[in-house]
């Protein structure tokens, strides 16, 4: 950034302006590439059926009707999926970050005998691991097929940001520990009390991480639940979107306009509706994201 | 006393201390004891379980117990024609990722860094970074849709008189498919390592290039692309070092039995025939085979890399 506004004052040759141009309309381009797929399904799915058959819909919604919302939310599979998602994302973000912070802590602590050893161990699981047969058959032999523990205990601890959490850690000064432990603190209350305080930025952003992973997430309730009742978001979804199945209700459209003329608004605003909380959060948190990859990015 | 006693005396004393410095920390310790039966119950058990890819498989028996058939199992799928195709479409996606999906994001971080306005560049870099955070289900589901037979992409082709193609539904296309999504969604996020690193360039190295005459354009070839070539070079071992794997979530979304011939890739068989087919040693072994290759693979990048440069993961 500095680099570049010093470069200002230079006096500018005309190949140098020419590229300046061509590199804005380049940057307009991809953000036109990048955020026009989102604006079309929106604006579809605000549509009225008929205009969007017609293909009038191109840059505003034509017709605006909010009846497919109402038909989606009427339904009972994705308020159901919705439920599920909100469990499993909670849950399972409050037993990831427990159980990085458990697992990171200690190995940032100089005096922690075995951290090497441990850490090779862990760092081993990155590069090679049972698979998927091996992996489901433990999960089976652990009775977790359709529990909500297949959706959480598997995936507990993401190893990249455990170590990004334990590489912060250790930028922690180790004299603030020493003198808690000289005014009689356990190590538990070091980590609850200064550590985790010291950290929070970095805990913010691994719980946005985690949290976006969980309610993202397909892979595991496609290998792991079978029962349409704990079913999360994004199953629901890919058999409606994706494979074009759309379930009972959904399908018994009234008021006189035929299924054909609904079906394309009908799957514009599931993607909507399962993709805007994650719109709506996300120009305040984006920094955070950034600054998780820039911690990680220091090798540790 | 002899020197013996001494030693023995020396060794106790040690493992006093030790058990006292456990003790003493037991809360350090124990705070381990979870994140440890995690790793060796999800990560570890199953590693274990992996020699059911030479025994015949059966649940009643158990891993333990089931009968012992040795390579059995390698050798039908590396005797099955199907496998060259398997290893043909893993490697072919890869290769092709390589070299669209791999540079795009230098190419972007080079680009973006020489934009003037910081707002527009924090604004580009925001907007960019979007995608990734979108579920691969949403992502295929737009794929799916705006590549339907009467999607938008379809009307368009349709009103310049072009015939309608069902895009989904022929093998020629599904490696642009998969890789240009794949750079829609990920060209952003994958830019901000190679950001990170742009920024740390000291700005006397740009001042000392311009005295001595440097355009814009040398600049970033003489300064800037040096900067990178660090995180480049890890980068690349990464990508080298996962050519086995491909990110088979998406595959399974947007494949089908009319474009298996160049979507099918290993994974995405080891689900079919494992998860829905229930041959667990089989499919056990077709997924041994991927991951010690990967393990091969990863090994040799880091080495040559290590011998060539002085950038290696370890």
């Amino acid at each position: 950034m500095n680099a570049v506004a010093h470069r200002n004052h230079i006096r500018q040759t005309k190949a140098s302006r020419i590229f300046d141009v061509c590199n804005t309309i380049f940057m307009l381009l991809l953000v036109a590439v990048t955020l026009y797929p989102f604006w079309y399904v929106a604006i579809i799915s605000l549509s009225d059926g008929k205009a969007v058959l017609a293909g009038k819909v191109v840059l505003w919604p034509v017709d605006f009707t909010l009846e497919s919302y109402k038909l989606a939310l009427s339904d009972a599979s994705i308020v159901s999926g919705f439920k599920n998602t909100l469990i499993y994302t909670t849950s399972g973000t409050f037993v990831n970050l427990a159980m990085s912070m458990l697992c990171a802590y200690p190995l940032s602590r100089p005096k922690f005998i075995g951290k090497g050893v441990v850490m090779k161990m862990i760092v081993f699981t990155m590069f090679f691991s049972g698979g998927m047969i091996p992996t489901y058959l433990v999960v089976n032999q652990l009775n977790m097929i359709d529990t909500i523990w297949a959706m959480i205990l598997p995936g507990a601890i993401s190893t990249y940001n455990m170590i990004v959490i334990r590489t912060f850690f250790m930028s922690i000064p180790e004299s603030l520990n020493e003198s808690a432990s000289l005014d009689g603190a356990n190590d538990l209350q070091i980590l609850l009390r200064i550590v985790i305080p010291c950290s929070l930025p970095i805990i913010a952003t691994m719980l946005l991480f985690y949290a976006v992973g969980h309610w993202n997430s397909y892979m595991n309730a496609l290998l792991y639940l079978n029962k349409k009742a704990l079913q999360p978001l994004q199953s629901i979804l890919r058999n409606m979107v994706v494979d074009g199945q759309l379930t009972g209700s959904t399908t018994d459209v009234g008021g006189g306009s035929s299924f054909a003329v609904i079906e394309t608004t009908l799957k514009y605003s599931v993607i909507i509706i399962s993709t805007l909380p994650i719109l709506l959060i996300y120009p305040f948190v984006q920094k955070y994201f950034v600054k998780g990859v820039m911690i990680g990015s220091v090798k540790g | 006393m002899t020197g013996n006693q001494v030693t023995v005396n020396d060794r106790r004393v040690q493992r006093h201390k030790l058990w006292a410095h456990i003790w003493n920390h037991r809360y350090l310790y124990g705070m381990l004891v979870l994140p440890v039966l995690y790793y060796i119950i999800f990560c570890y058990w199953p590693m274990y379980g992996v020699q059911i890819a030479f025994r015949k498989y059966n649940a009643r028996l158990g891993v333990w117990g089931s009968p012992w058939v040795g390579l059995e199992y390698f050798q039908e799928y590396l005797l099955d024609p199907y496998f060259w195709k398997l290893v043909r479409n893993t490697l072919l996606l890869n290769v092709y990722s390589l070299i669209f999906s791999f540079p795009a994001p230098i190419l972007l971080a080079l680009l973006l860094n020489e934009v003037r306005s910081s707002f527009f560049k924090k604004f580009v870099q925001s907007v960019s970074y979007l995608p990734h955070f979108i579920s691969t289900v949403v992502v295929c589901g737009m794929v799916v849709n705006f590549l339907a037979n009467s999607g938008p992409i379809n009307d368009v082709l349709d009103s310049m008189g072009f015939e309608r193609v069902q895009f989904l539904m022929k093998p020629e296309f599904f490696r642009t498919i998969y890789i240009a999504s794949g750079v829609w969604q990920n060209v952003g996020w994958s830019s901000i390592i190679y950001f990170a690193a742009i920024s740390g360039v000291d700005p006397q190295q740009y001042e000392a290039a311009i005295i001595d005459g440097a355009g814009r354009f040398k600049q970033a070839i003489h300064v800037t692309l040096p900067a990178i070539i660090p995180t480049i070079t890890i980068m690349l071992i990464m990508a080298v070092g996962g050519m086995m794997s491909v990110g088979y979530e998406k595959i399974i979304l947007l494949y089908n039995g009319s474009t298996y011939e160049t979507a099918d890739v290993i994974s995405t068989y080891v689900y079919r025939r494992g998860i829905e087919g229930g041959s667990y040693s089989y499919s056990t072994a077709v997924g041994l085979f991927q991951s010690v290759i990967g393990l091969l693979f990863i090994w040799g990048a880091n080495k040559f890399s290590a011998t060539v440069s002085e950038n290696s993961l370890w």
